[in-house]
């Protein structure tokens, strides 16, 4: 090394980024880029996680064995990524309970989406077509992430995901393609989740104040508001293909630019869900922070178990 | 609290006979065997694995990224390590 | 048909459905990660075999019915799992202990249904058993942490044990459908499974340091289509969709 003051470190470190060269967990690395990063991924797991609740809702009741056993398999999945992310961060120093502790105390965010009810067997479609649509969209420029572990983690995960998307399109065009009631379901879940799966993506560019900073490190790839035009890009003629209609009165399609133009998001809402308000903020954080209390004793008891072998194995030895 | 967090394991699958295990990620585990059945759980879930080890993220000694160049680069100009450093006339074969 | 068989069959099948949804429940809500994912992977074996189980059961029911049929649009009684596996969850202990009595009469089932005349039951068997093995691994290694574990946790695990273990002697409940059944070598006597069992029980729960209830009293009535108040509660939700939107494709 030649010379040991923190410009030169991190000169260095930027050009190993231009050169898209990983960052590795015992890498020299500032301190800003490690804490945005295990932001990002705790926030992404905890997103895992809380995920589950929605959808594991609708367990008990999924329509036919087959349907319930899809289920079960993805939002075990999503069990599985949330685990991946947790590991990721805790290269970067992060302990998985700690942080999952920020959690509960209402101190760390995850997304928003997860805060709506799922009222509906429709809404196991609308969840798997939109949400993890817009997931996917998301995740998979992150396979490109600069940091090694993150960028791992997300390749396995984008792999696994690309059956979510499929199984929830697939619930949504068998409803959209039954009776009237089961259409009417379908068209009920897309009204409710459209939204919210827009806002996923995030506020606009501009109001984003993590953006510029994470695109230079490339833990970012692309901008908030460029991944929710593909996603509504791609999204919209889907909805057409199986009869269902945007719940947007301003959606238009324009031929110069070959995108199409959606209404105004309503970000008061977006806010409103971000800071705790949504109408299931409360119910999820609780469900989680349940899970932990009820589960302590256990883990405690499977560390004692562990302890009084170790010392059986030790004084046999002795 | 302490008591109840169990330490961290890191998991290495082997995919398939003839390959070498390779690392996949992490996991909690109060014990080694606890260790290897999530592994089996958590990383095997799409047929990914025939072999599992499992190794305590604390017993891994690895080293220092600092001192990589003093490591690694004195390699690099050892090109006589490597067959294509040889000429060979046209016309001879399997070698 | 053969009314036995299909009996029989809707024994097995019935009693991997609600097994498997009592496991569903956990999910999302488990003590830690891991075991979460476990617990789901448990539940998915379970759901697989009821789907396997009900296809062959419809197909020698001969009457139109699928396996969708079975699972979702029996009436109660006609239900014929074991009481031990509709009963509630509570806590992490009562499932572990529900599950480790209920893997150890599976698994020697199991070996034994592998030589099953019946080529279909020999084939579920054979598949089954490999499930089952981890299951029993799983369950067994977990009622050792817990019994053997914390003062907390050997309480949990003793008042599961005092309390499943009422519903342990309906496992090895038989009647003139086993002996029919047994008369063609389709299926296995209860009697040596109930040996390895009581084997597989008294050693596990001796090395978690938890203790055999001495009371004699046993509840039975599953198998005859006799169930607890749970049951009802399970088809509620199990059946919720079929029942509210009869007769259409999911």
């Amino acid at each position: 090394m030649k010379e040991n003051n923190i410009e030169e470190l991190e000169r260095q470190f930027q050009e190993k980024i231009d050169n898209d060269i990983k960052i590795e967990p015992r890498d020299w690395m500032p301190d800003a880029y490690r804490d945005t990063l295990i932001r990002q991924i705790s926030q992404h797991a905890h997103s895992e996680i809380v995920g589950m609740l929605p959808e594991g809702n609708w367990i008990t009741r999924a329509p036919n064995l087959r349907r319930k056993a899809v289920l079960l398999a993805k939002v075990q999945d999503e069990a599985g990524h949330g685990l991946y992310l947790y590991s990721a961060a805790e290269t970067l120093g992060a302990d998985r309970e700690e942080t999952i502790d920020d959690l509960h105390s209402g101190k760390a965010k995850y997304s928003s989406i997860f805060n709506y009810p799922t009222l509906s067997w429709a809404d196991m479609g609308a969840i798997g077509w939109l949400v993890d649509g817009a997931a996917i969209m998301n995740q998979v420029p992150l396979c490109r992430c600069s940091y090694g572990p993150y960028a791992r983690a997300m390749v396995r995960v984008c792999k696994e995901e690309s059956f979510h998307q499929r199984q929830g399109f697939e619930i949504m065009s068998t409803l959209a393609n039954g009776t009237p009631e089961q259409k009417a379901m379908a068209q009920d879940a897309l009204n409710r989740f459209w939204w919210p799966a827009l806002m996923m993506f995030g506020p606009n560019d501009a109001e984003s104040k993590h953006t510029e900073q994470s695109m230079r490190w490339k833990i970012k790839r692309q901008t908030n508001d460029e991944l929710r035009q593909q996603f509504v890009d791609i999204t919209v003629p889907q909805a057409e293909m199986i009869g269902l209609t945007v719940p947007d009165a301003d959606l238009k399609f324009n031929t110069e630019t070959g995108h199409y133009e959606s209404g105004e998001i309503n970000w008061d809402e977006f806010w409103q869900v971000v800071k705790g308000n949504g109408p299931c903020n409360k119910d999820r954080v609780d469900a989680r922070r349940k899970a932990k209390e009820n589960g302590m004793w256990v883990r405690e008891a499977a560390a004692a178990h562990a302890e009084k072998r170790a010392n059986r194995s030790k004084e046999k030895r002795a | 609290m302490s008591n109840a967090n169990w330490p961290l394991w890191e998991v290495f699958i082997r995919s398939k006979q003839g390959l070498s295990h390779k690392h996949v990620g992490s996991l909690r585990a109060a014990d080694a065997q606890m260790a290897v059945e999530n592994a089996r759980d958590v990383y095997t879930r799409r047929s990914e694995g025939i072999s599992i080890w499992v190794v305590q993220s604390n017993d891994v000694f690895a080293s220092d990224p600092s001192e990589a160049d003093s490591l690694y680069e004195p390699a690099d100009s050892k090109v006589y390590r490597h067959p294509t450093f040889y000429d060979v006339p046209d016309g001879i074969s399997h070698m | 048909m053969n009314k036995h068989l299909f009996e029989y069959l809707l024994r097995l099948g019935d009693d991997s459905l609600i097994i498997g949804h009592r496991l569903s429940e956990w999910c999302g809500h488990g003590p830690i990660l891991e075991e979460d994912i476990a617990m789901t992977n448990m539940a998915l074996d379970f759901i697989g075999q009821a789907t396997t189980i009900l296809e062959y059961a419809a197909k020698v029911e001969n009457a139109g019915r699928d396996a969708d049929a079975l699972a979702f649009l029996r009436y109660e009684r006609e239900y014929r799992n074991v009481l031990l596996v509709e009963q509630p969850n509570e806590d992490f202990a009562v499932t572990m202990v529900r599950q480790f009595l209920f893997d150890a009469f599976r698994k020697p089932l199991y070996e034994a249904l592998q030589n099953s005349s019946d080529e279909q039951i020999a084939a579920i068997a054979e598949k089954s058993l490999k499930e089952t093995k981890y299951h029993l691994k799983h369950s067994s290694e977990w009622v050792i942490r817990l019994g053997d574990g914390t003062e907390e946790s050997h309480e949990k695990a003793q008042y599961a044990i005092d309390t499943l273990w009422r519903y342990t002697d309906e496992l090895f409940f038989e009647n003139e459908v086993d002996a029919a059944l047994q008369s063609e070598n389709i299926v296995p006597s209860l009697i040596p499974i109930r040996e390895e069992w009581q084997k597989t029980v008294t050693a596990v729960l001796a090395e978690a340091t938890l203790t055999i209830p001495q009371n004699g009293w046993k509840q039975q009535g599953g198998r005859t289509g006799l169930h607890s108040e749970n049951l009802g509660y399970i088809l509620a939700e199990l059946q919720y969709m079929q029942r509210a939107y009869p007769g259409m494709k999911w």
